[in-house]
């Protein structure tokens, strides 16, 4: 077994850090973000509150008529616990008309609806509140593409992106995020009873370990294999992560001239701030 | 003799020379105040780290006409000032780069000779590569200055101990990474336990100033030091905060450390010349 172990402290110094000075060198002092009453929201939450004060943030609960009343809830709790701003947006009548327009309406493109109509409602927000977008993914989600595209991946910074699932919860621990949060099995909520590793197939505590080998320890698939991982499983996490790679990446642009965006024409986002 | 050093810790605005350049002076005035000696500025203090196609732009060519190097200058009357930059050479070419000012003068200009051009790292990309590595002489003595990756090869900081470099300056725009459950990152880690290796094996004092903030996601640590020649701490700036930490060093703990521990006089200078042209020549 890996040692994903992680100081959190250190982790909120440089997260709550990074939250700060990359918000204000853009000219903004408030964020906003989408609370599910899970693990990954709650942790940016709670790092939100720490590194701008809780009166420069605002929790969005948009729940859809399926979401289960336990996570609204459950995303109140923390919203009274840390003193923040909060809004509820229910999204049902907004993406009930796109659903219902289609017999062959499947569960994943219901799921991909609600995903992005959600980014509408927190985009429109972010010009009402004059804050950015804050991310909610974890480097979990992230590699395994286990998102959708233009919906919870949107955002103006992603604070949790490099922290496995498992490194999430510690940090959640350090960060005092209620026990009844933390306990929760992961879902994206989209339907009832759904959830992450039942819908992916493994656990969070398996496939961080086989990440970490693969991504960060650079171990080819079949040291992965060596060190006790079933063969079919490596290919199967390896796969996602390739087909998913393009949910990590600006569209490709077709080069013609000189000097074109993203392979020549390269500035990081804080050019000149 | 004693001498007080001061290590620079701060966010720059990413390549906005003359912004950066009213910190830079702003923290010149604080260290006045302190009486600093000498002042030190991180790597590319002046432009900021991850420049990309900034550094065309950012860059500068070191001299007394220059307005940022005439005003740096100027400050330089009372207080001697290490300043990261960007070196436009005659040609054309881009150098990141350390200058020494001292009493009006540019003493000497080091152009980063290792540029690291793997995993995060970009600068071999947008930089050209210094060739030379020299000691030189200050009113505190002989010393050195390397360049963040420079002082990852060991020969660099070695050839300048025997160039008469009694006092080490490092600079750095180190971005911090290996989270684990220590206190502190692993790269820190690295940086401080190598830094004192310097100043113990060298019997050399080591003064390294890392720069903090934020460029889009990379974080930057800076817990600045000062090692003295026993490999001892000095001072050691926070992590992850603006500062400006000035400390004393006597220059005759020298002297005393290397009366006691000879390793510089037994250095078997010859016997390096003589392998490394076997390990490097052609006899065969």
């Amino acid at each position: 077994m890996s040692n994903l172990t992680i100081n959190p402290q250190l982790a909120i110094k440089i997260l709550t850090g990074f939250i700060k000075t990359e918000l204000n060198r853009v000219g903004f002092s408030k964020t906003l973000m989408g609370l599910s009453g899970g693990l990954d929201s709650a942790v940016s939450l709670y790092l939100s509150a720490r590194a701008l004060g809780p009166e420069n943030v605002l929790a969005m609960r948009m729940p859809y008529k399926t979401s289960p009343q336990e996570t609204l809830d459950d995303a109140q709790l923390m919203i009274d616990a840390l003193g923040v701003q909060s809004l509820t947006v229910d999204i049902t009548p907004m993406a009930e008309p796109l659903i219902n327009r289609f017999e062959d309406m499947t569960k994943l493109r219901a799921g991909n609806i609600m995903a992005r109509m959600r980014m509408i409602v927190l985009y429109d927000q972010s010009v009402a509140f004059n804050g950015l977008v804050m991310g909610t993914s974890n480097k979990t989600e992230m590699l395994l593409g286990y998102s959708t595209v233009y919906g919870d991946s949107a955002a103006a910074l992603q604070p949790i992106g490099d922290l496995y699932k498992t490194q999430v919860r510690q940090l959640a621990r350090g960060l005092g995020i209620p026990e009844k949060i933390l306990e929760k099995a992961p879902s994206a909520d989209l339907w009832d009873g759904q959830t992450d590793e039942g819908e992916l197939g493994f656990t969070y505590e398996a496939v961080d370990q086989l990440l970490y080998l693969l991504v960060d320890q650079r171990y080819s698939p079949e040291a992965c294999v060596a060190e006790g991982f079933e063969r079919a499983f490596v290919d199967r996490v390896l796969r996602l992560v390739r087909m998913n790679h393009f949910k990590r990446i600006m569209p490709p642009i077709a080069k013609l001239s000189q000097r074109t965006i993203g392979y020549d024409f390269l500035y990081l986002r804080d050019w000149g701030t | 003799m004693k001498m007080k050093i001061g290590l620079a810790q701060f966010n720059t605005k990413l390549g906005d020379v003359h912004a950066n350049l009213e910190t830079h002076l702003a923290i010149i005035k604080e260290a006045r105040a302190q009486e600093a000696d000498l002042l030190i500025f991180p790597e590319l203090s002046l432009t900021g780290y991850a420049l990309q196609d900034l550094a065309v732009t950012a860059a500068l060519r070191p001299h007394q006409k220059d307005p940022v190097f005439s005003e740096l200058l100027q400050a330089s009357q009372e207080m001697d000032l290490i300043i990261g930059f960007v070196h436009e050479d005659r040609r054309h070419r881009f150098y990141i780069a350390a200058a020494y000012l001292s009493q009006g003068e540019i003493l000497h200009i080091h152009n980063k000779v290792y540029l690291p051009t793997y995993g995060m790292f970009d600068e071999g990309r947008f930089f050209a590569w210094g060739d030379s590595v020299q000691a030189f002489e200050t009113r505190f003595g002989r010393v050195g200055m390397l360049i963040c990756e420079d002082f990852w090869h060991a020969s660099l900081p070695y050839l300048l101990w025997l160039d008469g470099a009694d006092i080490l300056y490092f600079t750095s725009a180190s971005p911090g990474r290996g989270l684990n459950a220590d206190p502190r990152l692993s790269s820190s880690e690295w940086v401080e336990h190598t830094n004192r290796a310097y100043a113990g094996l060298f019997t050399n004092f080591v003064a390294h100033a890392n720069r903090v903030g934020y460029e889009d996601g990379l974080n930057f640590w800076g817990g600045s030091t000062i090692f003295d020649p026993d490999g001892k701490l000095v001072v050691r700036a926070p992590d992850f905060a603006t500062d400006l930490s000035v400390a004393e060093i006597d220059l005759d703990q020298l002297n005393r450390t290397r009366a006691r521990l000879p390793i510089l006089r037994d250095e078997r200078t010859n016997l390096v010349q003589r392998e490394l042209e076997r390990i490097l020549g052609n006899n065969e």
